[in-house]
């Protein structure tokens, strides 16, 4: 059994291996051999984890936020009550049934039911997928969030005549999102990992990457490192960024804890 | 008229009685002490008067509008009645000036020099315009209600409403912040304080109500109260008896 | 669309589901229990303050952290054969990489655990005259593990819901059953749909027995 990562430098097509290893990602500059090599194709594969994880990530973001905060306004009216019971619907839904599931259901069912999304391309499905579980677990750690600043801050936005709107938008969500960066930088992470189901519908990304090529070479071993070693690097850059952004977001004079426990 | 009018209010919560029919008038200029044990529903009576505690029986009318009135619109009220409370509150996210200017701007539609200038101005009267860039998180608790204080009266409030200002602070920094309530009641500001100062109490405030599980016990004049104690209700003559053994 | 979901009855279940559910409920159950007794070693481990223990636990949380369960899988299958010689059946590989892949997890949440129980009680044991591991072994971990029940318990469900994952090496879980089940009848659609009715359903119901115990459990301080 050897060790050659030199594969990565073949082209998936011929004989020939790249004397720079990349293929037609630089061909423009007439460099290396006009094939793909496996190093293009793992780098294309890798785009694909990322373009899923980040339309997904904002997706959920998007939802999440929203759902979060409609499940911490008083349910007093009757569009409070519904907008409330349909909020927690709709995180019970999505957090109770497994990624893989909602990956199947969204490539197999949703586009016969809703037929117009039957021209959405998979990866966006799949994006759609991720969207929906991870946005039920942001909705919940936002709540958690909202819920552990103190009770007066709201209060005192209403004491100063700020609507409900104004107080989320100007005081109560600005301080819970920052709160909640630990938790919201695990599911960052946490998209990326679950990315990888879409091996089983077919997207180009890193996993399929290492299945395929597995088969294709007989270098399985180099083949999962290299992917290994990337899902790492993307791991890691996401903790870099998030980190970044928590201390661009610090307000000076305050120490904040997360109110969530562990994962 | 009356600047407010409280007649016959009640709150319950399900069998809890936590206020029970009380009413009384407030004079434009009248500063009132609100006193009385734990309990005895002395916050929610002041959190009635701009609609942040809902009660469900009785009227409540400021200065001509209805705090009951399901029409009534609660942010209209509320940007003429200012609150300060007892943990201050301050928005932790902004700087001193935009917790000054931001309901100025967003509720009042001024725009934002003017905001600023009136924010200053009064951050100047309570004395802390050297801080005002500073975050919260970066001032000491007397100097955040000092500024807790400022927010309130940049709304150009016609009566302010003070729930236990100074019992979340440290014993030196309670004075200073009364300085600033004394002033301001000197300047003629309609106030109606809960508080345990009775010091504050004797020497600015024009009637002190007192109140015990839910209801008004008394509501008479500072002298009365406190001069005159041999004619109180025996609540009141306990509650007086114990305070002013401190 | 028309949709006809005849074809689930009892027969139905006990000639393709029967035999998912119960890998499924087995992965579960050994993973987790697996799970927290190499979790709480390597608990243990980063807490120990010991250099030699503490830097690969941490090294091997971290990593497990950071990629994706079904590349632990593939990993995990693939490279079985290079080393021993021959290949694992799916159902041992998934037992395995369960265990490893899940205790990462646990053994972050005891760590938070740990962590709970105020430094005083341990300063107590150690003025009574008791060592390390028994002050580990009797006042910490007892309180610990009390406290982290209702945790534990979400891991597990998310642990139930990563079962499916099985999928990328084939092994025959519940949602392969209900796969081969709407292949063989010709409903694939049914029989997906049907497959997250009855994952939401079971997890849904664990999700309400963990908060009905989370009350019960606390421990008052």
């Amino acid at each position: 059994m050897t060790f050659d990562l030199s594969i990565l430098c073949k082209s998936t097509l011929e004989e020939e291996y790249s004397p720079i290893c990349f293929g037609e990602t630089f061909q423009p500059l007439l460099i290396g051999i006009n094939d793909q090599t496996y190093l293009d194709w793992l780098l294309k594969a890798w785009g694909w984890t990322l373009s899923v994880s980040i339309i997904g990530l904002i997706l959920a973001l998007i939802i999440g936020i929203s759902i979060g905060t409609l499940r911490t306004l008083p349910g007093k009216s009757l569009i409070g009550r519904s907008s409330l019971y349909f909020a927690n619907c709709w995180v019970e839904l999505f957090r109770n049934i497994p990624v893989l599931v909602q990956v199947f259901l969204w490539y197999h069912v949703i586009p016969l039911m809703l037929p117009f999304l039957k021209s959405v391309p998979s990866y966006l499905l799949v994006s759609f997928a991720l969207a929906f579980f991870t946005s039920a677990r942001i909705a919940e750690q936002v709540k958690a969030g909202i819920q552990s600043l103190p009770r007066g801050q709201h209060a005192a936005a209403m004491a100063l005549g700020l609507s409900t709107y104004q107080s989320y938008r100007f005081v109560i969500l600005p301080m819970a999102l920052r709160i909640i960066i630990p938790p919201l930088t695990s599911e960052a992470m946490n998209i990326v990992k679950n990315s990888s189901v879409a091996f089983a519908v077919s997207v180009s990304e890193l996993t399929m990457f290492a299945m395929q090529t597995q088969e294709e070479t007989s270098r399985g071993i180099e083949m999962y490192l290299a992917v290994t070693v990337l899902y790492v690097i993307t791991a890691f850059s996401v903790n870099r960024i998030m980190g970044i952004i928590e201390r661009k977001t610090r307000i000076p004079g305050l120490l904040l804890s997360s109110p969530s426990g562990a994962h | 008229m009356p600047l407010i009018q409280m007649q016959h209010v009640s709150k319950w919560y399900g069998s809890f009685a936590v206020l029970t029919d009380c009413s009384t008038n407030i004079e434009q200029g009248e500063v009132v002490v609100v006193c009385g044990p734990s309990g005895s529903g002395k916050s929610t009576l002041i959190k009635t008067i701009n609609g942040l505690e809902p009660f469900q029986a009785g009227s409540i009318m400021v200065d001509g509008i209805s705090v009951g009135d399901p029409k009534t619109s609660l942010t209209l009220l509320r940007s003429q009645v200012g609150m300060v409370f007892q943990n201050f509150e301050l928005f932790p996210h902004l700087s001193v000036t935009e917790n000054l200017t931001l309901a100025q701007i967003k509720v009042m539609k001024k725009d934002p020099s003017t905001a600023i200038a009136q924010g200053l101005k009064y951050l100047d009267r309570v004395g802390l315009i050297e801080h005002k860039d500073k975050f919260p998180g970066q001032l000491s608790g007397g100097q955040q209600q000092r500024v807790a204080i400022a927010r309130a009266l940049c709304m150009q409030p016609k009566v302010m409403l003070f729930d236990e200002p100074t019992s979340a602070l440290d014993p030196e920094m309670v004075g200073e912040v009364l300085d600033v309530m004394v002033q301001l009641a000197q300047d003629g500001m309609t106030m109606i304080c809960v508080t345990h100062e009775m010091g504050f109490a004797k020497k600015v405030s024009d009637r002190v109500i007192f109140m015990d599980q839910g209801k008004i016990v008394e509501d008479c004049t500072k002298d009365e109260f406190f001069n005159d104690s041999g004619n109180r209700s025996p609540r009141a003559k306990e509650f007086l008896s114990k305070i002013i053994q401190q | 669309m028309e949709l006809d979901f005849s074809f689930y009855n009892w027969d139905l279940f006990k000639n393709f589901l029967q035999k998912g559910l119960l890998f499924s409920l087995q992965l579960t159950l050994v993973a987790t229990v697996g799970g927290i007794v190499l979790g709480t070693i390597l608990a243990l481990m980063r807490l120990s303050g010991q250099k030699l223990l503490s830097t690969p636990a941490t090294w091997y949380v971290n990593l497990m952290r950071s990629i994706p369960l079904v590349m632990v899988i593939l990993w995990f299958f693939l490279l079985m054969p290079s080393i021993i010689g021959k290949s694992i059946g799916a159902e041992l590989s998934a037992y395995i990489t369960f265990i490893a892949f899940e205790a990462a997890f646990f053994s972050e949440i005891v760590r938070a655990g740990i962590g709970s129980i105020a430094k005083g009680q341990t300063a107590a044991g150690q003025a009574l005259g008791l060592s390390y591991s028994q002050n580990m072994q009797y006042i910490v971990l007892p309180q610990a593990f009390r406290n982290m029940i209702p945790v534990l318990m979400t891991q597990t469900i998310i642990l139930f819901q990563d079962t499916s994952l099985v999928y990328a090496i084939g092994a025959y879980d519940l949602l392969k059953g209900f796969e081969v089940a709407g292949k063989n009848f010709g409903r694939p659609i049914e029989a997906y749909l049907l497959a997250a009715v009855v994952y939401f359903l079971i997890c849904f119901s664990l999700s309400r027995v963990v908060r009905k115990i989370q009350s019960k459990v606390a421990i008052i301080r």
